[in-house]
């Protein structure tokens, strides 16, 4: 026998301890989560300028004689997309010039804080939906279903809000928990469905969807809730009580942007200190194992979908009893869905949800303001989102574009083979 | 396809061959020689970095340093196709096989006999034809009209030699052959590996099974942590070759003394239970064990241990008959209720359904009791007590790991499966199932695990030990029971011979009665 036993080398690291700051550097460069979703944004705002340019007749027309005056091309097309881009982030954050404004006496406070006060506005209800999807989502469900569930809250807590007529306080309490319970248990029909007969609940939620949405038109059309005054589909306005308080005039926020942020702390310790959250977390992430140690998958999905659609109905709830003051056909808005992309964007984890959430409120309150100043279409706000979700759902795509060093990791087959 | 008869012999070299995976270093600076017609035995732990070295010889990896020398000229291997036309053939541990393929169509996938250009159509009748041929030039009997997925363990992988071979490689990488093989097929392996390299054929066997290595090898390298510790000639005595793999003295014997039963703790009675298509999986078993001892069942892999053990557990529909625990049907209670009365449970599948892997160690280690005292209520969890409960077991059951936070996906097999074992020891038990306890587990662990299993039997603990690994079950057990589609055949003595033992996991009993069928699993 021939053992040339090579002796252990001291387990010493190549690299000795890295300045913090080099440390930091280097993280951000390697493709992490926070870097691929900022370069996500940035992409999209990249593209979206390039949309705007060729969509702008006049610009465009410059660009023509490009190769004999370069600089009237590019200095209006800077001049565009400059203005678009700074319109979108006053509409979102505030303008400087409404802030002066209102130090040196011309102008009110309230008139400076009108476009974050829009933001949170718009924010709010997608917190809850994004929560919504997010929670099941760790649980391994897609609820494809928050619309619904936040249809299904906005009538209940919109019925409630002008049909009881009970006293301050209250009314507005009876109504939130109304709302939480028509999306919960909009929500724990696909649950339990999956639950007793493994129904998928993609297919179940998206047709409980339409159910929700044709439930909500027809309803505000009969007697009893449509408003007795008017001829067209809108209910009866929800009691000032049941209202969500808010500053009144142009600072439309509301107090359900704090519900917004509670129901995210909630989420949070739900998801890390509960034992439920315990229990979904593990059928989410291997349910084989979760049931081996004896965990009910079935109880676990179905109770997981009622909180996640009562999380939606929540935010159906702001946005009727904060927002909109009755129900309409389409009161809900596009909350829904858009909390898929809000969740996906936050990466399914409740505080990244609240920030993803928050940034498209922003998008949407500067694109108002884009599209009556700078003229250009709310839809590139739409346009914007949806890139912004395509490139954080496609993050090979932006490290290979930024070359971020994890690209270099040679191929796809390498990180599962082990040996 | 014809079949070539290639003048010059393969000769293989991998010359300083280093790979790494961030600050792991897989395989640091590799040096081995392959020589025509040698069984070359590559041996070390799981995780020591053998698979990720034949992983760059068959182009699946590419080594960030060194070279791959085929006779003499350096190459390199952009795919598995470079390597296939080089001469080098890989079987992977995990079949690369279409279940619902026949096993010509499976051997011809990847190189299909086309007529008509590009977009013509296959030519089965060939491929068939290629088929029969290999198969009856190397000795290796495969029906080509077959279905894989009716084909036993040991024929589907002669179908992936068989593939092999009809591709013309000269040197065959079998990747832990005999892990899913019966002790009479891996007999059969071994014949076959020792017919191939009398063609001329050379073969790197990768394994951590010392005996087959001491059976079959002409040479051995050792590796351990990525690095070439040692080679050895087959005469070595398997302990020094342990000691090797290991860096550490190890006792491969399970040190333990006679066994005092006392009452009976688990009792099966005409037990039946169907498998998950359906299908009886366990037909009519009886079967006590008694606290303070170890029963094996020993078996060949799929013959309804799996189910009889998942049963026990609440786990699987019992279809007829009975689960007593002192005394008291197990069959109502639900699978947290078993493992509270006093069950401890270690699944034979441990990524499958023992850990989860994106989970902490610490949650890990309460994945079956997160929701009682001191972890938790049903309510909340305390997190305070899951972090020391993590830190007590990490240092009683030297589990490996950077803290208790990691996630258990990133620990070894190894380490994996303590995670497993310290949550199921951790709590006073009745009754202790262990269902493959050592899988994909290195040698240094397994002697530990082992010597756990055998002290909780010394507390008067009833234990229940399912493996296929023959040694295993000899090793630990007090009485052993021999499972063959889904019946006990025997209960035996551990010192019954172990060619007797081997003959009734193939289903042969001593008068001969039943034979084993090709054709079922």
């Amino acid at each position: 026998m021939s053992t040339e036993t090579t002796p252990e080398a001291p387990a010493k690291k190549d690299e000795a301890e890295e300045s913090f700051l080099s440390a930091f550097t280097r993280n951000l460069w390697a493709a992490n989560t926070v870097t691929v979703t900022a370069l996500s944004i940035l992409l999209a705002f990249v593209i979206g300028a390039i949309l705007i340019i060729v969509s702008d007749a006049e610009v465009l027309a410059q660009f023509a004689y490009f190769t004999a005056r370069p600089a009237d091309a590019l200095s209006a097309s800077w001049q565009l997309v400059s203005t678009a881009y700074s319109d979108l982030l006053k509409g979102a954050f505030g303008d400087p010039e409404a802030f002066s404004a209102w130090f040196n006496g011309s102008g009110t406070w309230q008139d400076a804080f009108a476009p974050l006060s829009e933001t949170l506005t718009y924010a709010a209800p997608l917190v809850f939906t994004g929560l919504s999807v997010a929670l099941a989502f760790r649980g391994g469900l897609f609820n494809i279903g928050a619309q619904g569930q936040a249809v299904i809250g906005c009538v209940t807590a919109g019925v409630a809000g002008f049909a009881f007529g009970l006293p301050i306080v209250l009314n507005l309490v009876v109504a939130i928990v109304a709302g939480a319970l028509g999306g919960a248990l909009w929500g724990f029909i696909p649950g339990i469905l999956k639950a007793r007969t493994g129904a998928h609940e993609v297919i179940t939620t998206i047709m409980l969807n339409y159910t929700a949405a044709l439930f909500l038109s027809w309803l505000v059309l009969q007697k009893g809730v449509q408003d007795p005054n008017r001829t067209d589909a809108i209910s009866k306005a929800i009691d000032e009580s049941a209202q969500l308080p808010s500053f009144g005039g142009v600072l439309r926020v509301h107090l359900g942007i704090l519900l917004a942020v509670a129901a995210t702390a909630g989420v949070a310790w739900l998801l890390n200190r509960s034992s439920f959250g315990f229990e979904l977390r593990a059928v989410g992430a291997n349910q084989h194992a979760a049931r081996t140690a004896g965990i009910s998958v079935a109880k676990t999905y179905a109770l997981l979908m009622a909180i996640a659609g009562g999380l939606a109905g929540l935010g159906g709830a702001t946005q009727v009893l904060g927002t909109a003051y009755a129900l309409t056909p389409a009161v809900a808005g596009n909350i829904g869905f858009d909390g898929l992309l809000v969740a996906l964007l936050g990466r399914n984890k409740p505080w990244g949800t609240l920030w993803a959430a928050l940034l498209f409120g922003a998008l949407r309150a500067g694109g108002n303001r884009m599209q009556s100043y700078a003229g250009i279409s709310l839809e590139l706000v739409t346009v914007l989102q949806a890139l912004i979700v395509i490139f954080i759902a496609a993050p090979a795509l932006v490290k290979a574009i930024f070359r971020l060093r994890a690209t270099r990791l040679v191929r796809p087959g390498a990180s599962l083979a082990k040996g | 396809m014809a079949l070539p008869n290639r003048e010059i012999p393969l000769k293989l070299e991998l010359r300083g061959i280093t790979k790494r995976f961030g600050d792991l270093v897989a395989n640091d600076h590799i040096d081995i020689t392959v020589e025509p017609g040698e069984v070359h035995a590559l041996l070390g732990e799981n995780g020591a970095g053998k698979s990720t070295l034949m992983n760059q010889l068959y182009g699946l990896l590419q080594p960030d340093e060194g070279q791959i020398v085929v006779n003499g000229e350096p190459v390199v291997f952009r795919s598995p196709r470079d390597a296939i036309a080089a001469g080098i053939g890989m079987v992977h541990q995990h079949f690369m096989l279409v279940p619902v393929f026949t096993v010509a169509e499976n051997i011809a996938l990847g190189s299909e006999e086309v007529r008509g250009g590009p977009l013509g159509w296959l030519d089965r009748r060939r491929s068939r034809r290629d088929v029969i041929e290999t198969s009856e030039r190397y000795g290796l009997p495969v029906d080509p009209d077959a279905l894989v997925e009716d084909l036993p363990v040991g024929a589907q992988q002669r179908v992936e030699i068989v593939k092999a071979l009809t591709r013309e490689v000269d040197l065959l990488i079998l990747d832990e052959p005999t892990a899913v093989l019966t002790p009479q097929e891996t007999d059969e392996l071994l014949a076959v590996m020792r017919s191939l390299t009398a063609m001329g054929k050379s073969i790197v066997f990768i394994t951590h099974k010392l005996k087959e290595v001491k059976a079959i090898a002409d040479r051995i390298t050792v590796v351990r942590r990525g690095k070439i510790v040692g080679t050895a000639s087959p005469d070595t005595s398997e302990d020094e070759l342990a000691a090797l793999m290991v860096g550490r003295a190890v006792s491969l014997e399970v040190a333990k003394t006679p066994a005092e039963p006392g009452r009976n703790v688990l009792k099966l009675a005409g037990l039946v239970v169907d498998d998950d298509r359906g299908v009886r999986a366990v037909d009519g078993v009886d079967l006590e064990v008694r606290a303070g001892e170890v029963l094996g069942i020993a078996g060949v892999q799929g013959n309804g241990q799996t189910e009889l053990v998942e049963a026990v557990m609440g786990l699987r529909e019992v279809r007829a008959g009975s689960v007593e625990l002192d005394g008291e049907s197990l069959a109502p209670l639900s699978t947290k209720q078993i493992l509270r009365s006093g069950v401890g449970y270690i699944p034979e599948d441990r990524s499958h359904d023992g850990v989860v892997k994106e989970f902490s160690v610490a949650e890990n280690l309460v994945l079956d009791m997160y929701d009682r005292s001191p972890y938790g209520n049903a309510f909340k969890r305390d997190l305070g007590s899951v972090g020391s409960n993590a830190r007590e077991r990490v240092a009683e059951f030297d589990i490996r790991c950077q803290s208790p936070d990691t996630p258990v996906g990133t620990l070894s097999g190894g380490n994996q499966q303590k995670v497993v074992v310290a949550r199921e020891m951790s709590r006073p038990l009745r009754l202790f199932i262990a269902s493959q306890p050592t899988r994909g587990v290195d040698v240094g662990s397994i002697e530990f695990i082992h010597g756990q299993i055998i002290h909780e039997r010394d507390q008067g603990t009833a234990v229940l030990v399912v493996s296929s690994e023959l040694d295993e079950v000899v090793g630990l057990a007090d009485r052993i029971a021999v499972m063959y589609r889904g019946r006990i055949l025997a209960i035996v003595s551990p010192d019954t011979p172990r060619e007797e033992i081997g003959l009734l996991m193939a289903g042969i009993t001593g008068t001969g009665g039943d034979a084993p069928e090709e054709g079922t699993k």
